[in-house]
């Protein structure tokens, strides 16, 4: 369940310095869900499309990655355009569906859809611990830091605690339903899991304070950026910029 | 109950933004160095759980525990939300950087509404006081989340009223099973390990 899918591998977006990928995921992000206009959003999608190209990830599990995210989506396809007010493009019955609600549809999806592809390529494709160092380089809270790294650290750990009790109550015949015996049966399970992590969660810390800690994060491995990460950043964040003044480019001048 | 990515419009997402930072914010000075394998093991819990899927009738759905988060973790809550919801941005994308602030916001308030009117309930003497209020704070907790994502949905479109409406209503039956499922886990902890829950 919890697999880092597409973190391995070895293409530029996989060599690239994860502080630029991840500074470059947040500001194409925050640009593409503001922006409105079609040809910024159709750059955009190309944009997320090239580095999924470039970081050569499997075509099939992108997909299926998409065919999940998108069921939001579906629903705003099936209500938008028949409650948006403007112009009627077809009647489905008693419905008139709106060419702007379709439109506005449409932006929606071209928008979600090239965030998700950014995001794939450029942060799934670093390895969590990676990503926790890189939080500790942009200012990200200490306290914060532990937590994420603490948090994901131990999901396997407890994922694993999770089966072995799922698998015991296998064993004896369980079988979920819609009863109240099911839900109990649950609650008792999480009810587990969450005592056994407290008294984890004791003897991690007593163990932390063994090993002198003092509430500091120390890095051991530093970033170090090389010709290759100063051009391909150059060149990611002038695509970036490119976007920004053909959305927004009118209004300035 | 993730908002996708390019739903929202920028005033609701800076809005949610800006409340989870100070919320997160306050959250992390309040709790101590000491306190963070608890927390960050507690959040583990709480995203391995939301993998569980429930059936209900035909279908089925996965636990948000939004409700139990709140009661166990007090103001501690938004942040061990928060980081739950980055680690399924990048392992799943399910939400993502733009709407992590919206969408922490939307569960882990409703957590802590539900901390500040539950919190002495559950530690009453009478078992079916303790019931009543696990009860009232998980079904509080998603009835309360689904109103916040309905009301962002609106706030960032008009004529998103009715998928708002659907939000709330398709989550009727996950707030009772919620309701169901937290008052069960409370009263376990309590027979169990009742100094978890304190009292």
């Amino acid at each position: 369940m919890v697999h880092e899918t597409f973190t391995y591998g070895d293409s530029m977006v996989h060599r690239l310095d994860p502080r630029i990928k991840v500074i470059v995921a947040i500001v194409f992000s925050i640009v593409i869900a503001v922006a409105d206009k079609f040809s910024v959003l159709l750059y955009g999608l190309c944009f997320s499309l090239s580095l999924i190209w470039i970081a050569r990830l499997s075509i099939k599990k992108v997909s299926f990655r998409l065919m999940i995210v998108n069921g939001f989506i579906l629903f705003i396809w099936i209500f938008l355009p028949f409650t948006y007010p403007g112009e009627t493009l077809f009647c489905l019955g008693p419905f008139n569906a709106s060419k702007e609600g379709v439109i506005y549809a449409a932006l929606i999806t071209l928008k979600s859809n090239a965030i998700i592809l950014a995001s794939i390529a450029l942060l799934a494709t670093s390895s969590i611990t990676t990503l926790v160092h890189v939080l500790r380089h942009i200012y990200v809270p200490d306290k914060l830091v532990h937590l994420f790294f603490f948090c994901f650290r131990y999901i396997h750990v407890i994922h694993h605690e999770y089966i072995r009790l799922m698998n015991a109550m296998k064993i004896r015949c369980f079988q979920p339903k819609t009863n109240m015996h099911t839900y109990k049966t649950y609650a008792y399970l999480v009810g587990m899991l969450l005592i056994r992590s407290y008294d984890r969660s004791d003897r991690v810390y007593h163990a932390m304070l063994c090993r002198g800690f003092k509430g500091k994060f120390w890095m051991l491995d530093h970033f170090s950026m090389n010709r290759f990460d100063i051009i391909s950043g150059t060149v990611l964040f002038l695509i970036i910029i490119g976007l920004i003044i053909l959305q927004w480019g009118q209004i300035i001048t | 109950m993730h908002i996708s990515e390019g739903v929202l419009s920028a005033p609701v997402l800076i809005t949610g933004a800006a409340l989870t930072a100070t919320a997160v914010g306050f959250g992390l000075k309040k709790m101590d160095y000491d306190r963070i394998p608890q927390v960050a093991i507690l959040s583990s819990v709480f995203f391995v759980a939301s993998l569980i899927h429930i059936p209900i009738g035909p279908a089925s759905t996965h636990l948000i525990m939004n409700g139990l988060t709140g009661l166990l973790l007090g103001l501690s809550a938004f942040p061990a939300i928060l980081v739950g919801l980055i680690l399924q941005a990048i392992l799943f994308q399910f939400g993502g950087i733009t709407t992590l602030g919206i969408n922490t916001f939307n569960m882990a308030f409703p957590a802590l509404i539900c901390f500040y009117l539950f919190r002495n309930g559950i530690r009453h003497k009478n078992p079916v006081v303790i019931s009543v209020c696990a009860f009232g704070s998980g079904f509080t907790a998603v009835f309360l989340s689904s109103i916040f994502v309905a009301a962002s949905l609106i706030f960032s479109e008009e004529s998103f009223i009715n998928i708002a409406k659907l939000v709330v209503i398709a989550h009727l039956p996950v707030m009772i099973i919620e309701g169901i499922f937290t008052a069960s886990c409370i009263g376990f902890l309590k027979k169990v390990r009742p100094e978890i829950i304190g009292g």
